[in-house]
């Protein structure tokens, strides 16, 4: 039992994070139907400038550890919004009327780009975050250890999706972003300016995966250039289990992964946690490909 | 005259093959060990290029987990050779044979799922495979240290030893698997492979079997990758996880991509700019993988039909276009 409360809480903490990269494929993909591979690398180069500015401003700051991680975290945000909306411009717009499959090739190309470029700037070698950044108070509630980070995590994160979740639903700038999903030559008509959204999805979505890259670069401490690969692999089977196009899909399939993954590394095998995540995908697929809450969409002919 | 249809008439054409065919017989003779080397992987890259280009190029189906079919290729040979010490010129046919099952019964369920949904199953399996590679399950695939491969390819007597007899073995399976492409191009099969590619429903609806066509171009595909997974451990005698990643995958996509879709000659022309460049530029390493990226982006910006387009793919793409210029509908 004490196994199984510690890894639920490890894998709500990982979820969380998932969940939020998950948002970035889920509305990115939503809106323009292309998978954005250099989604994950987005949220690398998140934790990559949040390491930066950490270590460049903050090292001798005296000030208190909470404002110094809501300064790194935004600065993060805000840089890696910028380089989503770059991405968006230098390698997406250009194709936006072409074949799916350059498309594809183009965000490949970016996502190489993005990895070899942070490679490049940071250096090939594992990075760490500094301990003394890192909130590590330990916890028992209900008899379940967790560290301050975890809650901290969850916090913020949780904070963050209702935030999107009411920007969607409630405000204009969301009622523009839903009406584009839905069709875009329409929205148009209505006199929604479908640059824009997608520009505004380009921020939102970055953004909140540098949120994420650098929650797993305090949680974790290390960090590496070739991590958005598999971060965002798992991030993107996420937003498809919960159906892809769909925000609050994206962020149960984000948890539900994240606990479905610690639980198999605690109870069955950790080498093979990671494969396990991808037969799920590959069963999930088959059984139910319009995921858990996505809509069933039928062929275009 | 214009320039082009000099190419067009048939003696220019025997002529300038024949000139090939000597130039490769005394390549090796005339080049170094170390690009005779060079030139063996990029006729193994030119082979992984054309099975996936059986199944990218072709039918139109993203698979983004080709080196799976290779590592299974490389694989089978490396156990079955060391455990149970069968020759590994017989190893190349069971090889081949490994990875076509393997992809016949593994793609059975998946083959109906469309674009995106497929590229990403197809992903999953490479890491699948990757991981069971690296987690050495029954002792079988040696860790992440890999397999060391003993034994020797001997081909009816003839020993395949030094970097010139690979060459020759390479590249004279590659001139008879091109014949062999080129006819199957022009068949029935290859005609239905481009039709489901170009537009699924009315394929179906004229008689083609979409399922059928699918499972067997992923089939093939994935035999003859799995082929040329013998002649890559037989080369390497080392094999390893690492040389079956996911951006294993990622390379042998764009060399379909890059070189036009459908392409034979896109995808040999394609494999040389990303095998023998590198080799080239060896003093700009670190700015390789960068300089790679860049030239994706801008191939599918400014060229989306590739470096060498199929007459077929290019029309569509010029389709599509002129589509999405008189109806901006959609999306």
């Amino acid at each position: 039992m004490e196994i199984f409360a510690e890894q639920l809480m490890n894998g709500l903490t990982v979820g969380s994070v998932y969940a939020l990269v998950a948002l970035g494929y889920t509305m990115v993909y939503g809106i323009m139907r292309l998978i954005n591979f250099a989604h994950g690398d987005l949220f690398m180069l998140g934790a990559y400038v949040g390491f930066t500015v950490l270590m460049t401003f903050f090292a001798q700051s005296g000030l208190p550890l909470w404002v110094i991680l809501l300064c790194i975290a935004f600065a993060a945000m805000a840089a890696v919004a910028l380089a989503g909306v770059a991405v968006e411009r230098a390698a997406y717009r250009p194709l936006r009327r072409s074949h799916r499959l350059t498309a594809v090739v183009s965000a490949l190309g970016a996502s190489i780009v993005l990895q070899n470029g942070a490679m490049l700037i940071w250096g090939p070698r594992y990075q760490a975050y500094p301990a003394w950044a890192v909130p590590s108070t330990r916890f028992e509630v209900f008899g379940v250890s967790m560290t301050s980070m975890q809650l901290l995590i969850l916090a913020i994160a949780l904070v963050l999706m209702v935030a999107l979740y009411f920007f969607v639903q409630r405000t204009v700038l969301g009622m523009a972003i839903r009406a584009t999903a839905i069709d875009h030559d329409t929205a148009r008509l209505m006199g929604i300016d479908i640059d824009q959204v997608i520009r505004l999805v380009f921020i939102i979505g970055p953004a909140l995966g540098a949120a994420a890259g650098v929650m797993i670069g305090l949680y974790y401490r290390q960090i590496h250039f070739t991590m958005g690969w598999a971060y965002g692999l798992k991030a993107f089977t996420a937003a498809i289990m919960g159906g892809i196009g769909n925000i609050p899909g994206a962020m149960l399939g984000g948890f539900l992964l994240g606990i479905l993954e610690m639980l198999g590394a605690g109870y069955i095998s950790s080498a093979w946690k990671d494969a396990m995540v991808f037969v799920l995908l590959i069963l999930l697929l088959i059984l139910r490909p319009h995921g858990l809450l996505g809509e069933r969409v039928a062929e275009k002919v | 005259m214009k320039a082009g249809s000099v190419f067009r008439s048939p003696l220019v054409r025997w002529l300038a093959l024949l000139a090939l065919a000597a130039g490769m017989i005394i390549f090796p003779r005339a080049a170094s060990r170390y690009w005779t080397d060079v030139a063996v992987f990029f006729g193994i890259y030119v082979i992984l290029g054309l099975s996936l280009n059986l199944i990218v190029g072709e039918v139109g189906l993203f698979n983004m987990g080709h080196a799976a079919f290779f590592a299974i290729g490389a694989y089978t040979t490396a156990i079955l050779s060391t455990q149970y010490g069968i020759p590994l010129a017989w190893l190349w046919p069971i090889s081949a044979a490994a990875a076509g099952l393997f992809a016949y019964v593994i793609t059975r369920p998946i083959i109906h799922l469309r674009g995106d949904y497929l590229l990403m199953v197809t992903i999953g399996l490479n890491e699948i495979i990757r991981i069971a590679l690296i987690n050495d399950p029954g002792g079988l695939t040696g860790g992440s240290n890999g397999l060391f491969v003993i034994d020797r390819l001997r081909i009816f007597g003839w020993t395949v030893s030094t970097p010139t007899d690979f060459f020759y073995l390479v590249w004279g399976f590659i001139a008879v698997l091109v014949v062999v492409l080129l006819r199957l191009q022009n068949s029935r099969i290859g005609r239905a492979w481009n039709y489901v590619r170009e537009d699924e429903i009315a394929a179906a609806s004229m008689g083609v079997d979409v399922r059928w066509a699918k499972t067997l171009a992923f089939t093939l595909g994935a035999a003859l990758a799995g082929g040329a997974g013998t002649l890559y451990a037989a080369k390497m005698r080392i094999i390893s996880p690492d040389s079956f990643t996911f951006w294993e995958s990622v390379i042998l996509f764009a060399i379909v991509i890059l070189g036009g879709m459908g392409s034979i000659p896109g995808v040999i022309v394609a494999a040389g700019a990303l095998m023998v460049l590198p080799e080239v530029l060896r003093d700009f390493m670190e700015y390789r993988m960068l300089f790679f990226g860049v030239a994706m982006v801008l191939m599918m910006i400014f060229r989306p039909q590739g470096l060498w387009p199929s007459r077929r793919w290019a029309q569509e793409l010029a389709q599509d276009a002129a589509e999405a210029k008189s109806a901006p509908a959609e999306r």
